[in-house]
Formats: structure tokens, C-alpha cells, sequence
């Protein structure tokens, strides 16, 4: 989905060269391998019916020695599309989704903020410090926030020592828990982008918005926030994207009554065995995602003119 | 975590392989892959194969049957044995997702239990393609001070542990857990009410689901794999949930030397009663070490120490004597007859059935 961002215009240059060619070919040979190619299966698999087999769906095509017959069958899309059981899901997704991306935000602009503005030398500690529990895998990472979590766990131990409470709270398969997890996992990425912003913009007008009359917090919000955005708007799509489609933050730290659709589609795939409605969930999920995005970025290129 | 048969984190991990591994079949010769449940064999399983017979030998494992099955549906798995339950193994042959299994060939096939090929016959019809394994029951784990203290007569031998409101709701504070498996569950449910367990009347689903969302609200978790460690550290003190992590979860308690105890029962009004078998995959690299390596479990010495390992009940009669006492003598994990004849063999149903099971399922988990 942001590979839409990335795929390389076409330069029309008069003079045929092979090399920049080939420099372009290779994003779109990465697109097409990674990401179409099994875009297409699963849209086929959509269109397919469930059977008892292997695999378990009906082949699109048939040929009966003469005659290629096609047959697509719709009905998994009226059913997803018709069935309020994952309506509620996307909503449910769309929903923590926003919210984490939300408080990421509120986190993470400050932080970045604060390293912009420290001196070269520490920010690249501090931007390393930002990246460090990237080096351990994120499953274990989830699973130290259960240990820390659990009712007789780090945290509920550290609150009744110093009597802040007196009994623990239940905080673990909650739906509190499922913020804290996405949070903590996803926040660097929204960190780096406002970061490299932040630090690239020109800090000379800044000076001059000053030297202008403007207070330290007017100049803020008219220089300093809007040379930002960029990378605010970039944090927030490379967070909220990947959170709408989350199964192991949910399923690790979340209780049974959070129902996501990363879940609905295990669902389909696992229990019911039904292929297809499980591609079909998948890509309504896609076209919930990258409709959307599609329409703010060519307004948004349209806009820059 | 490693000694709990269904975890969800390898489950996952699995998951992701199911999607990749599609068209990796190339194996080099002599080596035999295995897929099983994570720790269903005891310690030397695995190397004493490899000792006796030179052939190099790999476990994979997983932790839901979901899986198994997505994958051996998937094809190209490269395993030789894998280990699915009888109801999964029902659907794989469905597919033609297994080999059939030259009985001639196992010399040890004569051990297993006469009635309980019998049962997995329902599963096989002249069980050809599964081996039965292991066999258990989905009952009653309880933390027997916790719950004492809470319910002095607290009906332990009973589904009224949860399927009575105002019973569960006195274990709500020390904590419910059950294992996350409709198709155990509901047909559990589906029996308490005096149904058909598996009955396709939406009437009676409905029942059941009425049934089980009065329960909800008493419910800690649904992670199946947790319930051992949770069982075990006293988190939990309640838990519907395998014979075999039950006995796990006490034997990992006594270990902690903590006050901790875990008992089982087995429902006085009965319960589901699952196999899990031994299969070859249609497309495995090396069916004929599979069928030696199968043969080896049918060893009485082999299956025995792996149930005193595991907890579980094995298929093999002629094993019985070779079990460590306290296990074999357990009338819940070897029940007697009449106890026996209450329980209900687990079944596989149609898609449309498993899907408004999935459904009733669901909401339970939601609450809604």
C-alpha cells in the first residue's frame, strides 16, 4: 500500500538508456513478485468456491477439451458485504486502529521534537535508542508486556509495594492491554518519520519567524508544525495501515471480546476452512485501505500541481 | 509454556510457514520429518529412533489442529508423519490429503486397543489411513483449595462448575479458563442441555449459546495454551480443559513445591472423548521410514514412556501394564467402562454446520 507511494514515475527521457531502465524495472519487478502476484491469488481465491480437497477451493477455470469455462462465483463478497459480523469487525479494527495512532501521535511528536532539538552528536544516540528493541523479536517483546501485564505481574507488584492500589488491576486480556501492546510496538515508526523532518527542516525560518515578531509557540504552530506534516502524515499511514490488519498483538494480549478482523479472517482460514471467504474478507480489508489512500495522495499530487 | 500441547505463539509461527511453504518438497533422502503437537513425546522418543535406525529424524511442531490441517490441505508440507485428531484425520482423507497405511507392514499393529479402533473407525471406515495414538477427554481441572474455600460442596465432578451461573460466578475472582475449541465445546454444551451434541437444529444452538454466554461473564481467558502454566502457577482455579495438560499442570505444580494442587475430573454428564492418530500425508518424501517410525510408537516401551511423559491415555493395550501405575490406575485419564460409555465421540460436520458453530463461538468469545 505505501509501495504505491514509492513506485518511481516514469522519467520520459529522449534519449533511450538502458541502465536507468533497468534501475526502474527492478521496483516494479518488486511490485509485481511481492506484491501483485499474490494480489491475484488471493482475488481468484475469492472468486472460488469452497470444497472438500486439496486445496480446498474449486479451480476458476475448467477446460472440457474445446471450451474454457470461467466461473466466478460473487457470492462470498455478498456475503461479507451483507453479514453485520464483519462490519463490526472493521469497525472494531478501524477504531483501535485510529485511536493508537492517535495516542502514537501524541507520544511520539514530542519525543522526536526532543531529539531534533538536542545536539548532532547525542541525536544519534537517541535515534539508536529508538531503534534498539527492533534487534529482539517483536513476538518475545509482546510477550514480556504478559509478564509485566499479569495480575501478579511486574507492574501490579511495583503499584501494591508503593500502595497506589490495593489490589491488582486486571489489565492483561483487556482491551487496554491491546493499546499498550500496539503502542510500544509500533511507535518508533511513527518517531523516525516526524524525526527526519523535523531535523532537516530549515531552522532559519524559524529565526526569521522571530525576528518577525512571532512568540515561541505561534512560531511552532506556523513554521515549525506545518514544515512537518510530511512526515506526521507519513508516521501515521505507516502505523494505522499495518494496526487495521493486527492478529498478534489482539490475540496475545487482548480478551475474547475484542473481535479484529486480522481474527475474522483466521476464522475463515482455520476454523471454517473456507478459503475463500477468508480471501474475500481480505480483500474488502484492501480496497477498505487503499481506496482511500489512493484518492488523498492524487488529490494531494494534484494540490502540489 | 513448553510443556503446554497447544501454545499460540508456535501456532502462528506455523501459520505463516502454512502460506510460504506451499512448494517446498525437496527433502534430502534419509531424513524423516514429523509433525506433532509440541511436547506429545517423552524426552528419548525421538533420539532412540534415530539411534536404532541411523535415519535422521525432525520434529516440527504445532499447536493448533487448525493448522495441521490448513497445512496438509496446502499440500507440499514435506512431513512424513503428522499427527492429527481423528476428526481432522476424517476430513483429511475427505480431501485425499493422506496415504493409506499397509497395516501388513506395522508388526506392532496388534497391540493397539481392539474398541478404541473401533471408535476411530467412525472417524476411518476399516481404518485404513489412521493409526490411533493418544486418546483424552475435555473435563474438569480445578484448584481444589481455591475452589473448597469458595464453595465448600462445590460439584467438582460436574459441567454445573460453569454451566451453573451462580456456581461459576463464585471461582469469577480466582479465575475461569477454558480451552478455545468449538468443536469441543459446544457439543458440551449441546450435551449438558440433554441434546444432541451435534445436532443441527438452530433451536438447540441457540440453547447452547444461551447457555454459554451466561457463563461468559466468569470467564478469564480462552488461550488454550496458558491454561497449563495458569492451572499450574494458581492463577487459574478453574479451567475446562485436556486430561493430559491437566496432568501436566499438577505435575508442574508439585514441581514449584508451591501449595498449588491441580485435579481432573471427568464430567458426570459426559463429555466429548478425542483421538489423535498417526497419519502419512499423501504427498510425504519417504512413506516407508514413516511406516518404521509408526511402527516404533506401537511399541509398548515406546507409547508407555510417552504417556507417563504426557499424562495422556495411549491406544496401545498391550502398553497398559507397561504405564507408570498412577497414571494407568487414574479413573480419569483411564476411565473405567461405565464411565466410558457417557463419553461421545468428537465429530467432524459439514461447512455450513461449522460455520454457525464459528458463529456461536464467536459470539461467546465477544460476550455479545
Amino acid at each position: 500500500m505505501s509501495s504505491v507511494a514509492i513506485a518511481p514515475a516514469a522519467t520520459p527521457s529522449a534519449t533511450t538508456n538502458w541502465g536507468k531502465r533497468l534501475l526502474i524495472a527492478i521496483p516494479y519487478a518488486w511490485l509485481l513478485v511481492l506484491f501483485l502476484a499474490p494480489f491475484a491469488l488471493v482475488a481468484g481465491i475469492s472468486l472460488s468456491t469452497v470444497r472438500l480437497g486439496m486445496p480446498p477451493f474449486e479451480p476458476l477455470t475448467a477446460w472440457d477439451g474445446s471450451i474454457l469455462n470461467l466461473r466466478l462465483n460473487f457470492e462470498n463478497f455478498l456475503y461479507v458485504l451483507t453479514d453485520d459480523t464483519y462490519l463490526l469487525a472493521y469497525l472494531t479494527s478501524l477504531k483501535i486502529a485510529a485511536i493508537s495512532t492517535a495516542a502514537m501521535l501524541f507520544i511520539a511528536y514530542p519525543l522526536a521534537y526532543g531529539i531534533a532539538s538536542c545536539s548532532p552528536s547525542s541525536r544519534s544516540l537517541l535515534v539508536f535508542l529508538v531503534i534498539v528493541p527492533f534487534w529482539s523479536s517483536m513476538l518475545i517483546r509482546v510477550y514480556s508486556w504478559m509478564s509485566i501485564l499479569r495480575n501478579d505481574g511486574l507492574l501490579n507488584a511495583l503499584l501494591l509495594k508503593i500502595g497506589l492500589i490495593s489490589e491488582p488491576l486486571r489489565i492483561l486480556n483487556t482491551e487496554t492491554a491491546i493499546y499498550i501492546g500496539i503502542v510500544y510496538t509500533y511507535l518508533p515508526f511513527m518517531v523516525l518519520p516526524i524525526y527526519s523532518t523535523l531535523s532537516s527542516a530549515d531552522k532559519t525560518l524559524i529565526e526569521a519567524a522571530r525576528d518577525l515578531g512571532c512568540s515561541r509557540i505561534s512560531a511552532f504552530w506556523r513554521v515549525t508544525f506545518p514544515l512537518s506534516l510530511p512526515g506526521v502524515a507519513a508516521g501515521c499511514a505507516l502505523v494505522f495501515i499495518p494496526v487495521v490488519g493486527e492478529f498478534v498483538i489482539p490475540d496475545l494480549l487482548g480478551g475474547a471480546d475484542t473481535q479484529m478482523i486480522g481474527r475474522a479472517i483466521w476464522l475463515e482460514f482455520f476454523n471454517n476452512r473456507d478459503w475463500p471467504t477468508a480471501a474475500a474478507v481480505t480483500i474488502v480489508l484492501l480496497a477498505l485501505l487503499v481506496v482511500p489512500i489512493v484518492y488523498f495522495q492524487s488529490r494531494q499530487a494534484r494540490a502540489q500541481g | 509454556m513448553q510443556n503446554s500441547r497447544r501454545t499460540i505463539l508456535r501456532s502462528m509461527l506455523a501459520a505463516s510457514l502454512a502460506a510460504i511453504t506451499v512448494s517446498t518438497t525437496a527433502q534430502a533422502q534419509d531424513k524423516l520429518f514429523i509433525y506433532n503437537f509440541s511436547d506429545y513425546f517423552a524426552e528419548d522418543t525421538v533420539s532412540n529412533f534415530q539411534a536404532r535406525t541411523g535415519v535422521e529424524t525432525r520434529v516440527d511442531f504445532y499447536d493448533s489442529l487448525e493448522v495441521l490441517e490448513t497445512r496438509l490441505l496446502a499440500g507440499g508440507s514435506g512431513f512424513d508423519v503428522a499427527f492429527p485428531s481423528a476428526t481432522v484425520g476424517e476430513r483429511l482423507i475427505q480431501s485425499g490429503a493422506l496415504k493409506p497405511i499397509d497395516i501388513t507392514a506395522l508388526k506392532n499393529y496388534g497391540n493397539l486397543d481392539k474398541d478404541l479402533l473401533k471408535l476411530v473407525a467412525e472417524h476411518d471406515p476399516a481404518n485404513k489411513y489412521l493409526v490411533p495414538y493418544m486418546w483424552l477427554t475435555t473435563g474438569v481441572a480445578y484448584n481444589a483449595k481455591l475452589v473448597s474455600a469458595r464453595l465448600p460442596d462445590a460439584p467438582t465432578n460436574s459441567l454445573d462448575m460453569f454451566f451453573k451461573p451462580e456456581v461459576a460466578a463464585k471461582f469469577q475472582d480466582c479465575g475461569i479458563g477454558i480451552v478455545d475449541a468449538p468443536n469441543e465445546v459446544i457439543p458440551i454444551a449441546l450435551n449438558y442441555l440433554g441434546l444432541d451434541p451435534y445436532s443441527t437444529k438452530a433451536e438447540d444452538l441457540d440453547k447452547a449459546k444461551e447457555l454459554l454466554l451466561k457463563l461468559r461473564p466468569f470467564i478469564r481467558h480462552m488461550q488454550s495454551g496458558q491454561l497449563v502454566a495458569d492451572m499450574a502457577s494458581g492463577q487459574l482455579c478453574l479451567a475446562l480443559m485436556w486430561s493430559g495438560d491437566a496432568g501436566i499442570a499438577a505435575a508442574r505444580a508439585e514441581e514449584a513445591e508451591t501449595d498449588v494442587t491441580v485435579d481432573y475430573a471427568i464430567p458426570k454428564e459426559g463429555t466429548i472423548i478425542s483421538f489423535d492418530t498417526m497419519a502419512i500425508p499423501a504427498d510425504a518424501p519417504d512413506p516407508e521410514q514413516a511406516l518404521a517410525f509408526i511402527d516404533y510408537i506401537l511399541e509398548p516401551k515406546t507409547v508407555a514412556a510417552i504417556s507417563n511423559h504426557v499424562f495422556y491415555a495411549n491406544a496401545n493395550a498391550a502398553a497398559t501394564a507397561e504405564v507408570d501405575a498412577a497414571i494407568r490406575d487414574n479413573p480419569n485419564i483411564y476411565p473405567p467402562a461405565e464411565v466410558r460409555s457417557k463419553l461421545f465421540v468428537d465429530k467432524s460436520l459439514p461447512p455450513r454446520q461449522t460455520r454457525e458453530r464459528t458463529r456461536v463461538w464467536s459470539a461467546f468469545r465477544a460476550g455479545q
